[in-house]
């Protein structure tokens, strides 16, 4: 059993107990463990299931490598998934759940999979589901969904804090083992900003386990005298609980930092994302050991050997009586030592080397069997080790002996953590005395100046040994530092022995010759259950490229992304292929190197702050006038306003027929409104619009469509000639942006040479559209300027004051009627819409939303943009050729207009529709079918809804189409598909009313 | 995450506070341009392995466009300029030349 030592652990302090839960049970673990550490301690071994197979799995590593201990951690709405046991700090009232086990962690159905494991083999997906169709919807894809992903996301809104935070320095450096800290020295000595990260809570990295003295001192000492310097340097900042999770383009990097555990009160502070840019960014991420495929490695049990004296050193904690040791290197053997020091039992080292060099001697002077050039054959048991059978590592796995133990710790060399140098494009090369891939400090990450951006340095760069580790990462950094013009002096170092190892020898399938039966049972991937026997097949199937055999068998992709699969699965691969592993190439490794919570992500911009409403000046009086309303743009305009009872459907056409019968009152403030001016401003607008407007006359008005030069119609409104170097020209509500940005973008980069000022001021004016027969009379009645129609003709405008206010008056209609449009000062908008509505009140007329405003639109047959077009749709198509000049020479859009597919006659335009039975609108989007298939044999589509109303005033439904060849098809009944069946509806011409003339004069 | 000097304000900007806008230099076919320069217009685009020359818009900053020389591959910036003229400055074009020297303006 896995238990806490009697003595030892300094990373615990055992008088503080911390209790907490695991699967509803309660447990004490102490302060200073991980939820890992805190879980062996009390004698859990099983962890969790793997992702396909469900075989029982055990804790692995100690920091980020670790693929198994995977847990959903806190209750209700603060619940976080796929966090680590390995990267948790214990505290008071966790409650931590394993994943991926239906029904429970012991019993779990999906374990039934593994039984039939040869059934499911690389690609098994692809394969398997695929025939028959039908299944793949009522029984694969719910089953699989049953039985995937690691675990649930929490059901409630977050309440918790999450926040970014900007950092800019000379230098970052990204891990506080003993190269990060020696790099944080020299450059903050040199008076450089530093910043440095460290994913874990303590600094020091592997030094204080693996090294017995730094210089003359202990390596805590050492480290500790480190720290209070450079706490005590007001230019160096040391974070911890910090990891660096992504390096992007030209020395932008994000760190994830857990601040809080959703313990304190609700609203605390629980993650903040680091923003940072440095000038240049030293790597001292260190390396990750790399377990070795035998058979049934993936037993609880089977634990990384550095692992296994971490938990013993830091935690105090046994991960079991008897561990065999399993190595190609010398570095395990620091795991022996600490093991026989902890007084638990050796019973065998198997070095899979043929001469295993000075180390093997020392331990059999501690007493243990050191047996060389020997193999794990088998490791037994289930949920726990029971044995394990030892064969020759040259052989194909004849067994020479079997012994007893709990406890199996591999070491199959170590690995850089290039991950980070590798996310921008650092490259790396393989070296084979040091069986690695190791940053190529010749090809790295670029700074946007060309120079380095990244220094790798330490055992990131490959170095394992104290003595090298302490010179590169002091060459590197002064390197650094002198790039940014600092003084660099590493005078602080410590004298360290040259260090000497034996090499290890690559050891990739163990033993050597594996017969194919046992290979489907060595694991490479513990969490993503990827086999040796998989990447073989893939290889048979004839997959070659390491990306494709990666996502073939989805070796290293999943959460743990292959920390600790990835250099033994491109081994196999290499070895499959018969070419060097140099050849075969790793694959590309991306961020996040560890899981960003997703509220992290998303900081403070959530709710309120996701994106800012805008609201016109008239919005508190809507809001308290039964507004019901709708985004459009950024902004919130009402839909319909409700009065009573009343339904919406109820409200829109009460104010239909206020306009049409009276008259009506809208918000269109949000209109958007851009100011041109300046002597070339009319030639400007010859090339923004389809239509002549530099032939407009000062107090005129005119329609005009601006298409981009693909031909394409993107937006639409009235432009009004305001002097002869100035017109306002209106946009589409959601658009304004857009096209004054559209104008700055062809005034800057193609017509820089023409004088044109082009400004943005739809939030200066509030603008109030009064319709109806009414209009004129109610406008009047304010007092202040004449509007008779001799004053204001249709489509002009004047300037005026009325009820005491400075205006501009526009005349002219979207919905047929007597129409105006008032423009005053935003910040008088407010009282003059109080004083219109007032004056409404003695003729009838009542406000009136959006939704009115489409359907009067629509009624008289005015196309929106956005619903009549989709960016792929041309003025032509929509039967505005009379807006398109035949004179210019040239506007956007017109020679595109000429291609022959947008000129062919079998173009969708558009046309009316109206339903031949039934009394509800047509569904948006329907689309019109042929009664003759196509060529092949499919059916045909001609044609498109585009939109679809109630019209109250013809008391019927109406809408628009795009319909191959419509226009000449009037009197045509087409059949639409809806969800309940066909609808017929007949081709009319799109102007469903037509007021009187009377009315509009 | 890209840093562009904008030429106009002088600010070193974050990508965040820029907007690409695509190839630079490119001509536009105005009314009666033939089909395969309004093709080249429309959508021919050099899209190479190596030095680009693209429009940027400083669009949460200064509010103006430039443009930009930069190595597609290596993240590398050689020069950021006016967008109001027909080709590279030859300062940019020099410093190309100094970091590639192989390179051929194409
Ligand atoms: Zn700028």
């Amino acid at each position: 059993m896995s238990t806490r030592l009697p003595t030892g652990g300094v990373l615990v302090d055992r008088n503080k107990p911390v209790r907490f839960s695991f699967n509803g049970k309660k447990m004490t673990g102490l302060e200073g463990d991980t939820l890992a550490s805190a879980l062996l301690a009390g004698n859990v071994r099983v962890v969790g299931r793997s992702f396909k197979y469900h075989r029982h799995r055990g804790i692995v590593g100690c920091g980020p490598e670790d693929p198994n201990g995977l847990m959903t951690l806190g209750t209700g709405n603060r619940l976080t998934p796929n966090q680590q046991a390995t990267t948790t700090r214990l505290f008071e009232g966790l409650s931590a759940r394993s994943q991926n086990h239906w029904p429970s962690l012991e019993f779990d159905l999906g374990g039934v999979v593994d039984k039939v494991s040869s059934l499911t083999p690389a690609g098994f997906y692809y394969k398997t589901f695929i025939q028959p169709r039908r299944a793949w919807k009522h029984v694969y894809e719910p089953l699989i969904r049953q039985a995937a992903g690691l675990g649930r996301p929490p059901r409630d809104r977050d309440p918790d804090l999450y926040e970014h935070f900007h950092a800019h320095v000379d230098l970052l450096v990204i891990g506080g083992g003993i190269s990060g800290l020696i790099a944080a020295s020299i450059a903050g000595r040199a008076g450089l900003r530093v910043l440095l990260l460290e994913q874990f809570w303590e600094l020091g990295g592997r030094t204080p386990v693996d090294v017995e003295m730094l210089g003359d001192e202990a390596p805590r000492d050492w480290i500790a005298e480190r720290v209070e310097e450079l706490n005590a340097l007001e230019n160096v900042h040391l974070r911890c609980r910090t990891c660096a999770v992504g390096v992007y383009d030209h020395g932008y990097v994000l760190a994830n930092e857990r601040v809080g555990e959703g313990t304190g009160d609700e609203g605390e502070l629980r993650n903040r994302l680091w923003r940072i840019r440095a000038r240049k960014i030293i790597l001292a991420s260190g390396a990750i050991e790399r377990p070795l495929c035998f058979v049934n490695n993936d037993v609880p049990g089977v634990m990384l050997a550095s692992a296994v004296r971490d938990y013993v050193t830091n935690f105090g904690v046994s991960p079991g009586d008897r561990t065999v040791v399993v190595t190609n290197n010398d570095d395990a053997y620091r795991t022996v030592n600490c093991l026989v020091r902890a007084g638990l039992d050796v019973p065998m080292v198997v070095d899979a080397r043929p001469v295993p060099g000075p180390v093997a001697a020392e331990a059999k002077e501690l007493g243990v069997n050191v047996v060389s050039n020997r193999a794990i054959a088998n490791v037994e048991g289930t949920k726990g080790i029971t044995g394990v059978s030892v064969c020759s590592q040259a052989g194909e796995g004849t067994v020479l002996e079997r012994l007893d133990c709990e406890v199996v710790a591999v070491s199959g060399g170590w690995s850089p953590a290039v991950h980070l140098w590798s996310h921008c494009s650092g490259r790396l090369r393989w070296d084979d005395t040091r069986a690695m891939f190791r940053p190529d400090r010749t090809r790295p990450p670029l700074a946007s100046d060309g120079e380095e951006q990244m220094v790798v340095v330490g055992s990131a760069n490959g170095m394992l040994q104290l003595d090298k580790v302490i010179a590169d990462a002091a060459e590197g950094t002064v390197t650094a530092v002198r790039a940014l013009g600092g003084d660099a002096d590493p005078g602080f170092l410590p004298e360290v022995a040259v260090q000497s190892e034996s090499p290890a020898s690559p050891v990739w399938l163990m033993p050597n010759g594996m017969d194919l039966r046992t290979r489907a049972k060595a694991w490479i991937d513990f969490q993503n259950d990827v086999k040796v026997s998989d990447i073989e097949l893939a290889v048979r199937e004839g997959f070659e490229s390491s990306e494709h055999v990666k996502r073939y068998t989805t070796l290293g992709m999943a959460t743990d992304q292959g920390k600790t699969s990835n250099i033994n699965g491109l081994a196999i691969l290499a070895r499959s292929l018969n070419t060097p592993i140099e050849q075969t190439g790793t694959t590309t490794f991306r961020p996040p190197y560890t899981a960003v919570p997703m509220g992290a992500i998303a900081g403070k911009a959530r709710g309120s702050l996701f994106k800012p409403t805008r609201r016109t000046p008239m919005d508190a009086w809507h809001d308290a006038n039964g507004a019901y309303w709708e985004p459009v743009g950024d902004w919130r305009r009402p839909y319909c306003y409700l009065q009573g009872e009343e339904s919406v459907d109820e409200a829109v056409r009460r104010e239909c027929l206020s306009v049409r019968r009276s008259a009506g009152i809208i918000d269109a403030s949000t209109l958007g409104k851009i100011l041109v001016s300046g002597p070339d401003a009319g030639r400007f607008l010859d090339m923004m619009y389809t239509n002549m407007m530099s032939t407009l006359r000062p107090g005129r008005c005119r329609y005009g469509l601006m298409c981009n030069d693909n031909g394409f119609l993107m937006d639409d409104g009235v432009v009004a000639r305001l002097s002869d170097e100035s017109f306002l020209c209106h946009t589409t509500t959601g658009g304004a942006d857009h096209i004054h940005g559209w104008m700055e973008e062809w005034l800057q980069t193609e017509w820089w040479d023409w004088q044109v000022h082009v400004v943005n001021i739809t939030e200066q004016f509030a603008q109030i559209g009064i319709a109806g027969p009414h209009a004129r009379k109610l406008l009047s009645s304010l007092g202040g300027m004449n509007l008779g129609a001799e004053d204001l003709p249709f489509m002009c405008w004047i300037d005026g004051q009325l009820a005491g206010h400075d205006v501009r008056v526009f005349r002219i209609s979207f919905s047929g009627e007597l129409s105006f449009e008032v423009a005053v000062r935003g910040s008088e908008g407010l009282e003059l819409w109080r004083k219109i509505i007032e004056a409404g009140q003695n003729f009838d007329a009542g406000v009136y939303g959006t939704e009115a405003l489409h359907i009067l639109r629509a009624e008289v047959g005015f196309i929106m943009i956005g619903d009549e077009t989709d960016g792929t749709v041309t003025p032509q198509d929509l039967g505005l050729t009379w807006a398109l000049s035949r004179k210019k020479e040239d506007f956007l859009g017109k020679r595109a207009q000429e291609r022959s597919y947008l000129t062919s006659p079998d173009r969708w335009r558009l046309v009316g529709l109206l339903r031949v039975e039934g009394n509800t609108p047509l569904a948006h989007g329907a689309y019109a079918v042929s009664s003759e298939n196509s060529e092949f044999g499919h059916t045909r589509m001609i044609g498109r809804v585009t939109s679809s109303y109630y019209s109250p005033i013809l008391d019927r439904p109406i809408a628009m189409a795009l319909v191959e060849n419509g226009p000449e098809m009037q009197g045509t009944i087409l059949e639409f598909v809806e969800k309940d069946g066909r609808v017929r509806a007949e081709i009319v011409d799109p102007v469903f009313y037509h007021p009187s003339a009377a009315a509009r004069n | 995450m890209l840093k562009l000097t904008c030429p106009y304000c002088g600010i070193e900007a974050d990508e965040t506070e820029l907007h690409g806008g695509g190839e630079a230099h490119l001509e536009r076919a105005a009314g009666g341009a033939g089909d395969s320069e309004l093709e080249q217009y429309l959508f021919i685009r050099s899209n190479p392995r190596g030095v680009h020359f693209e429009r940027w818009h400083h669009i949460h900053g200064c509010g103006k466009w430039f443009h930009a020389a930069r190595c597609t591959e290596t993240m590398e910036v050689f020069g950021t300029y006016s967008a109001q003229t027909l080709r590279p400055p030859e300062n940019t074009l020099s410093e190309i030349k100094r970091r590639r020297p192989n390179w051929v303006n194409a």
